[in-house]
Formats: C-alpha cells, sequence, structure tokens
C-alpha cells in the first residue's frame, strides 16, 4: 500500500517536471535567436570602440585568431582588415585591480599604436576607481596614439611610480592596473605580432567586393 | 481565508509588506538596490515572477498531494525564475546586464515560495493572483524605496539610467538630487544596503505606530 503511493507521489512529480520541462523547451526555442543576436552586438559593440569603423571593411567579431599569451593563456584577436590588408587587431587584456581582475579591450595598429582602450568589467570602488570608465571620465581616451616607444617603456607607468601616466586623487592601485595591462597587452601585441600580420579574412565575399569596388574607381 | 482584494492590496502593498513587515527577500533587497533603478527593475521582475507561479501553483493546488508539494513549488519557481532569466536576456538586455547576475537568485528568495505556501496552494486562482501580484508590488515598492534612499545619499542622483530600463520616454525619470561627488559613497557600498534597510524599518514602525495611536484616540472617547 504504503509503496503504491510512494509511486504515485513519484508519478506526480514526474509529470511535472515534463510540464515545465516543456514550458522552458518552448522560452528557449522563442528566445535562443535573440540572446545570440545580443551577444554578438555587445561583442561588436566593445570592438567598435577600440577599432573606427573607417578602416576596415571585415566584419570583426567573426574574423578571429587564437593566440597563446605569455601565462599560457587563449587570447581570442579579432582582426580588422580593409582590402585584404591588417589594418588593425583587437584583444583583452587584464590585470588585477583593487578588487577583481580589471578588463581591458585594446584596439592596435599594425605599427604597434593604440588605436583605442575601453575597460570592458571592473569591480573597482563606484566614485573612486571607476574614472577609468569612458562613461565617468577621459582619463582612458589619453592612451590612444600611444605605443611602446612612445612613451619609452620605463615610463609605462603611473607618476608615482616614476611614469608618466597620472593617477587619480584616492585611486593609485586601479590606474596601475590599467596601465600594467595596456603596456602587457602591448608587449604582447609586438610577440605575436607577425602571426597577426600574416591573417587572411575569411568573409572573402566581403573584402572581394571591396576589391572589386576599388579597381573599379581607379577606372 | 477572505478574498477581499482590498485586504490583499493593504497587505500586499504596506501592513504585511514582504521586506518591511515580514522581513522576508533581504538578500536581493540589499544586493540589488545601490540605485533606485536596480530596485525597482529587481522588485518588477520578483514580482513577475511571484504572480506567475501563485496562479500555476494555485491552478495545480489539487494535483499535487501533499507530500511533494514543496518539490513542485520548488519545480514551479525555478521554471517561472528561468524563463524570466531567458527572456530579460533576449528583449531587455542593457538591464539583464546589471541584474542578470541576481535574476536567478529569485529562486531562493523565501517570499514568493513563502506566499505559494500560506495562500496560492490553499486558495482560487483569482485571490492567488492578487496576493502574488500585490506581494511582488510591495517589494518592488521596497526595493525602489531602499534603492532611492542609498542613490540619493549616496551618488547624489535619482532614477539614473531608468531609460535603460523603461525605455528613451522615460528619460525625465533621471534626476540629479545633489551636486556631483558629495554623497556619502558608502551608502552605496554593501554597508549603506544594511543602514538604509534599518532606518526605512524604524521610519515604518514610527508610521504604523503612530496611527495606531491616532485610531485608539478616536476610538478612546467611544468606549469612555
Amino acid at each position: 500500500m504504503s509503496s503504491q503511493r510512494t509511486l504515485i507521489h513519484g508519478l506526480i512529480l514526474g509529470a511535472f517536471c515534463l510540464g515545465f520541462g516543456m514550458l522552458l523547451v518552448m522560452t528557449n526555442a522563442f528566445t535562443v535567436d535573440d540572446i545570440a543576436q545580443r551577444a554578438l552586438e555587445d561583442r561588436q559593440n566593445s570592438l567598435k570602440q577600440v577599432i573606427p569603423d573607417s578602416i576596415h571593411d571585415n566584419n570583426l567579431a567573426t574574423d578571429t585568431l587564437t593566440l597563446k599569451s605569455d601565462q599560457g593563456n587563449e587570447v581570442v584577436a579579432y582582426v580588422a582588415t580593409r582590402e585584404g590588408k591588417v589594418t588593425g587587431v583587437a584583444f583583452e587584456t587584464s590585470s588585477p585591480g583593487y578588487s577583481g581582475a580589471i578588463k581591458v579591450m585594446l584596439g592596435v595598429d599594425p605599427e604597434g599604436k593604440i588605436l583605442g582602450a575601453r575597460v570592458l568589467s571592473h569591480k573597482e570602488t563606484p566614485g573612486l576607481g571607476d574614472k577609468i570608465e569612458v562613461k565617468k571620465g577621459d582619463w582612458i581616451l589619453r592612451f590612444t596614439g600611444l605605443s611602446i616607444g612612445n612613451p619609452p617603456l620605463d615610463k609605462w607607468k603611473v607618476k608615482k611610480d616614476g611614469g608618466q601616466f597620472d593617477q587619480f586623487a584616492g585611486a593609485t592601485i586601479t590606474p596601475r592596473a590599467v596601465v600594467k595591462a595596456i603596456r602587457e597587452g602591448l608587449q604582447f601585441f609586438d610577440a605575436n605580432k607577425a602571426r597577426m600580420m600574416e591573417f587572411k579574412s575569411s568573409n572573402t565575399a566581403v573584402s572581394g567586393a571591396g576589391k572589386a569596388a576599388a579597381t573599379g574607381e581607379t577606372k | 481565508m477572505t478574498t477581499d482584494y482590498r485586504t490583499i492590496a493593504r497587505e500586499g502593498l504596506w501592513s504585511n509588506n514582504g521586506v518591511l513587515s515580514m522581513m522576508l527577500g533581504l538578500c536581493p533587497a540589499m544586493a540589488m538596490t545601490n540605485s533606485a533603478t536596480n530596485g525597482l527593475g529587481m522588485g518588477l521582475a520578483t514580482a513577475f515572477v511571484m504572480t506567475s507561479s501563485s496562479v500555476i501553483a494555485s491552478l495545480f493546488r489539487n494535483s499535487f498531494s501533499q507530500e511533494v508539494r514543496i518539490p513542485v513549488f520548488v519545480l514551479i519557481m525555478g521554471t517561472m525564475v528561468t524563463v524570466v532569466d531567458m527572456c530579460m536576456n533576449a528583449w531587455l538586455h542593457e538591464l539583464y546586464k546589471v541584474l542578470g547576475l541576481f535574476i536567478p537568485l529569485i529562486v531562493v528568495n523565501c517570499l514568493p515560495f513563502a506566499r505559494i505556501e500560506m495562500v496560492a496552494s490553499k486558495n482560487p486562482v483569482l485571490p492567488s493572483l492578487a496576493d502574488g501580484f500585490f506581494m511582488g508590488v510591495g517589494f518592488t515598492f521596497a526595493l525602489t524605496l531602499i534603492g532611492a534612499v542609498r542613490e540619493i545619499s549616496g551618488s547624489g542622483t535619482l532614477f539614473s539610467d531608468a531609460s535603460l530600463l523603461l525605455g528613451s520616454t522615460f528619460k525625465f525619470m533621471e534626476m540629479r538630487i545633489l551636486p556631483e561627488d558629495s554623497g556619502i559613497l558608502m551608502m552605496i557600498l554593501p554597508p549603506g544596503a544594511f543602514l538604509a534597510t534599518g532606518l526605512l524599518l524604524v521610519a515604518k514602525r514610527m508610521i504604523d505606530e503612530r496611527s495606531a495611536k491616532a485610531a485608539q484616540a478616536s476610538a478612546a472617547p467611544s468606549v469612555a
């Protein structure tokens, strides 16, 4: 008798699981495309900020190259090409800040000059360390156009450490971490430059059309 | 159990408010309220989960046995939370980036669970819907209030980024109350959550006490 009751409870619970499982399957089917689209848009938005639209004619988010950093981590590089030639590379670099890693998206041109740098995510103190966000201040914009050599490598530090970058009032650790992330990003670029430069765009249709348009103009 | 909707509404919104009276669901109430907009968003998501799971629990109240009711409640809430999670990710993505981490936590919020166990599993659909809805709105009200207190004192703004949540027509809600950099930073950090919640609890008790005294005073002459 009691085993029969147990069976009934099991069946009731099983039926509920089946019903709600179906509901989840349906919701997933409705939203899966939109969610993938949002993730792609997110990536494109952060790439757009560090690689100007004018220097590439390929789809940055899909033309990627997976490289190994010095620490052995995999780094995905988004390669910008124009008429088949590499015009810039964007990749993520990070460094531990005051609380947790600060992730920076860095765009670099073939000469190693910074096209743009943006903080993707951080957990720094609101009101003090968050001035590294482009929404809260223009501090991060000063890196545009710089490279290793301009300033020299030993000046790639905050002023407190004898470098040339300003820290902000009440926060030294955060800017120090960002400067370090960007410096290491540039060194990573130098180390992997050869592989990045020989990249061929997989969107041949797009780059082919670009070429056709270019030759059309010369005629 | 009465089906007096005015009583249900008053209990949910004020006299038996989830956060300010029952003190349930304090984890999201404190973790997600560093701005009024975040509090509002978290509250609305919770209100939706509460209303829908109350309705579903009430619909099936005669089909599950007493022994398996707890797993079934968990199942109902887990499903609704996942549905909200996926829908927000797809269609309210900006807000999802702020709240996304906390949406799955609604499932361990005791408030919806308590209301299903106490009300929805014993009552017809409509009163359960009303209870879930008003409890949810009361929760939203409490979270928005805590968020507003913390945001005004901490960063000097009110409803900043509300247009991300409600659409660009609600841009007018974004206000600056105090001049820039004059806020008390601590209020938007975790300790501020405890301070703001505590002060609001005190405020609610004082208001209740005062209205109880007023009711007593007006009742006293008739007794005498």
